[in-house]
């Protein structure tokens, strides 16, 4: 590329952001840039609804005795802290905000291939939510976010009729997310954008995608077969009505255990983006990382049962479970090995984004590796239901997911809104994000292994300093989301106004102006190349 | 757009078949065959739905691509459906202890 890129002067030129003002230029746009800052705008309050009680639930824990709520108050707080976290918080946070924003940029179109049906997506996920919400104030539910039967479907005498419809209508969103990246990617990506030459973040949400649109609808069934044996009595999970309990774990982890991935792979996609840039160098493997996103994809689906070892399960489905349990771990290392390669001889710079990558990888895999012993049948009777299974899941959501998407917020926000965030806080507050969610959640393992178990609100006094730990962690970890959060919006009016590629990164993305234009690319983009071409970058730093 | 619409007969032809179907669905539950009752009621549901996906649905005439997601739709039922049963079937091969 011989032409020097200048950057356009910002205020000057209309973008997706001045180009038209007011409440409903907003609110009825089909422009997938703006739909991704309403889902911005929307799971951020959500996360920060799931943190608030994820405040109470650890104040309720630094002392044993059961002081500061109720047995039944503190069942709801960590049902809500659940709900509101992995449905309407974690498995949006990175496909709706960012794969929304970015996947028709890096493939070079205008737009995803069903705009409205986008805009649909948001406002579905508004009214589960606000059914959700409902559910809260109306009393709340304490069934767990998981909705074991029978006691969802015939005991608990909570909002779980209201938090399951909440839940069901907002599957749907998900689905059509999933279903409009699908359709995008195979349909819409620039000439001479062959599959192989896609960037690695398009592979990670294609796979997510194809989980999203097949797994979401059995959790869906299965909410709906709790609502109808609530109701109506029909015996499908109660074994006093004929049903069996261990039917609805099946169906509900058919999708739930996926939905782990839902959460990672995106975040995956946004590491090796992340890790290439900041190493200058082409992504070690590019073929291997690619598939393994599509390999987790699918294995994801054959290792459910790992969650009902003790359920009463057959001990023979067990071991099937237990043996595909420990085959995910292989596309995992896959990309684990493959991103450390790429750092290594890179000349790398310590950048924010890197630093969150750089957590992601060491997180992620103490997270996958605790995952390991759980998947193992033995030593699963003895660690289920404890604190191991909170820390482990934490290192993956928290540890995982969470870093990639503030590592990719990081990385894209002066794209997204063509300001620079400040470098020095941004630096700081991921470093007390790392430090304050080690101190949260590594005792939380030893506390597990020494048997304590979870969803307990009260424990024996040889817990307590473990357990001070982790809330003193806690307060560490919420200083670390509140800095972001101020100097990310600060910087929207005062940040220095970005250039059109800050980071010299290859990608579509990158060759246009920050913000983008209304839609993104004046003059298709014809692809030439292989993606990760950092070998001739410094003709591309503007 | 895939616009390939079959004739109007095609499609009375196959609702026929369908109602049929449905009339033979009944008409079997009145006999006892034991556990194959449900094979058979299940045969005739699937046989129904294929009709429904290939006719009603135009996956006949769909591209390639149609048809491919069609087919993975299939197969995760398959897996749910076969990986659950595999619990069912093999959860009292290990005899229980009978209680004191
Ligand atoms: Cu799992």
């Amino acid at each position: 590329m011989s032409t020097v890129l200048t950057a356009p002067p910002v205020e000057t030129k209309t973008n997706y952001l001045n180009e038209s003002y007011g409440i409903k230029s907003w609110l009825l746009t089909k422009d997938h840039k703006r739909i991704a800052l309403l889902y911005l705008a929307a799971i951020t309050f959500f996360f920060a609804v799931g943190g608030f009680f994820a405040v109470l639930i650890r104040l309720e824990l630094i002392t044993p005795a059961g002081d500061l709520m109720q047995p039944e108050t503190y069942n709801k707080a960590f049902t809500m802290h659940g709900v509101m976290m992995i449905f309407f918080f974690l498995i949006p946070a990175v496909p709706a905000v960012l794969g929304n924003f970015l996947v028709p940029m890096m493939i070079g179109a205008r737009d995803l291939a069903f705009p409205r049906i986008n805009l649909l997506s948001w406002y579905i996920y508004m009214v589960g939510g606000v059914f959700t919400l409902y559910a809260m104030v109306a009393g709340g539910v304490d069934t767990g976010w998981t909705f074991y039967t029978p006691y969802s479907s015939t005991y608990s005498n909570t909002q779980v009729m209201a938090t399951a419809i909440g839940i069901f209508i907002l599957g749907f969103s998900s689905i059509l997310t999933g279903l409009n990246f699908i359709v995008t990617i195979h349909k819409m990506r620039a000439p001479g954008l062959t599959w192989f030459r896609l960037p690695l973040f398009i592979w990670a949400h294609y796979a997510t995608s194809v989980i999203q649109i097949l797994g979401t609808p059995v959790v869906a069934i299965a909410i709906v077969l709790v609502g109808l044996e609530r109701a109506f009595r029909i015996g499908i999970f109660d074994p006093k009505l004929g049903g069996d309990p261990i039917l609805f774990q099946h169906l509900f982890w058919f999708y739930s255990h996926p939905a782990v991935y839902i959460m990672i792979l995106p975040s995956m996609g946004v590491i090796s983006e992340l890790v290439t840039c900041f190493s200058r160098k082409k992504i070690f493997g590019y073929g291997f990382v690619a598939m393994s996103s599509v390999a987790i994809a699918v294995l994801g689906f054959l290792v459910w049962g790992h969650h009902m070892f003790v359920s009463g399960q057959s001990v023979y489905a067990g071991m099937v479970f237990s043996i595909l349990s420990y085959l995910v771990a292989i596309p995992s290392a896959i990309k684990v090995f493959n991103w450390t390669a790429t750092l290594y001889r890179g000349s790398i710079s310590y950048q924010t984004p890197l630093l969150y990558a750089l957590g992601f990888i060491g997180l992620f895999t103490i997270g996958g590796l605790t995952g390991l012993f759980l998947a193992n049948l033995a030593v699963d009777v003895h660690l289920h239901d404890t604190y191991f299974v909170v820390g482990h899941f934490h290192y993956i959501m928290v540890g995982g997911a969470i870093m990639g998407y503030l590592g990719g917020l990081h990385f894209w926000w002066p794209k997204i809104t063509g300001r620079l965030y400040p470098e020095g806080w941004a630096r700081l507050s991921a470093l007390v994000l790392f430090v304050g969610f080690n101190l949260t959640f590594f005792p939380q393992f030893i506390l597990g292994y020494l048997g304590m178990p979870r969803r307990y609100h009260a424990y024996p006094e040889e817990f307590q300093v473990l357990n001070v730990m982790s809330s003193a962690g806690a307060s560490i970890l919420a200083v670390g989301y509140i800095i972001p959060m101020i100097y990310l919006i600060w910087s929207m009016r005062y940040g220095k106004p970005a250039p059109a590629n800050p980071w010299g990164a290859t990608g579509l993305e990158w060759q246009i102006p920050s913000p983008p234009p209304s839609y993104n690319f004046e003059k298709t983009p014809v692809v030439t190349e292989e993606p990760y071409v950092y070998s001739h970058e410094e003709a591309q730093v503007v | 757009m895939v616009t390939h619409i079959e004739p109007k007969r095609v499609y009375l032809a196959v609702f026929a078949a369908l109602m049929v179907l449905t009339v033979l669905t009944v008409w079997v539950s009145y006999f006892d065959m034991g556990d194959l009752s449900i094979v058979v009621a299940l045969a005739i549901a699937v046989t129904k739905a294929t009709l429904v996906v290939l006719f009603f649905m135009h996956a006949r005439h769909s591209p390639r691509l149609t048809k491919f997601v069609i087919a993975a739709g299939f197969c995760w039922l398959v897996i749910l459906i076969g990986l659950t049963l595999s619990d069912y079937f093999t959860r009292t091969w290990l005899p229980l202890p009978q209680g004191w």
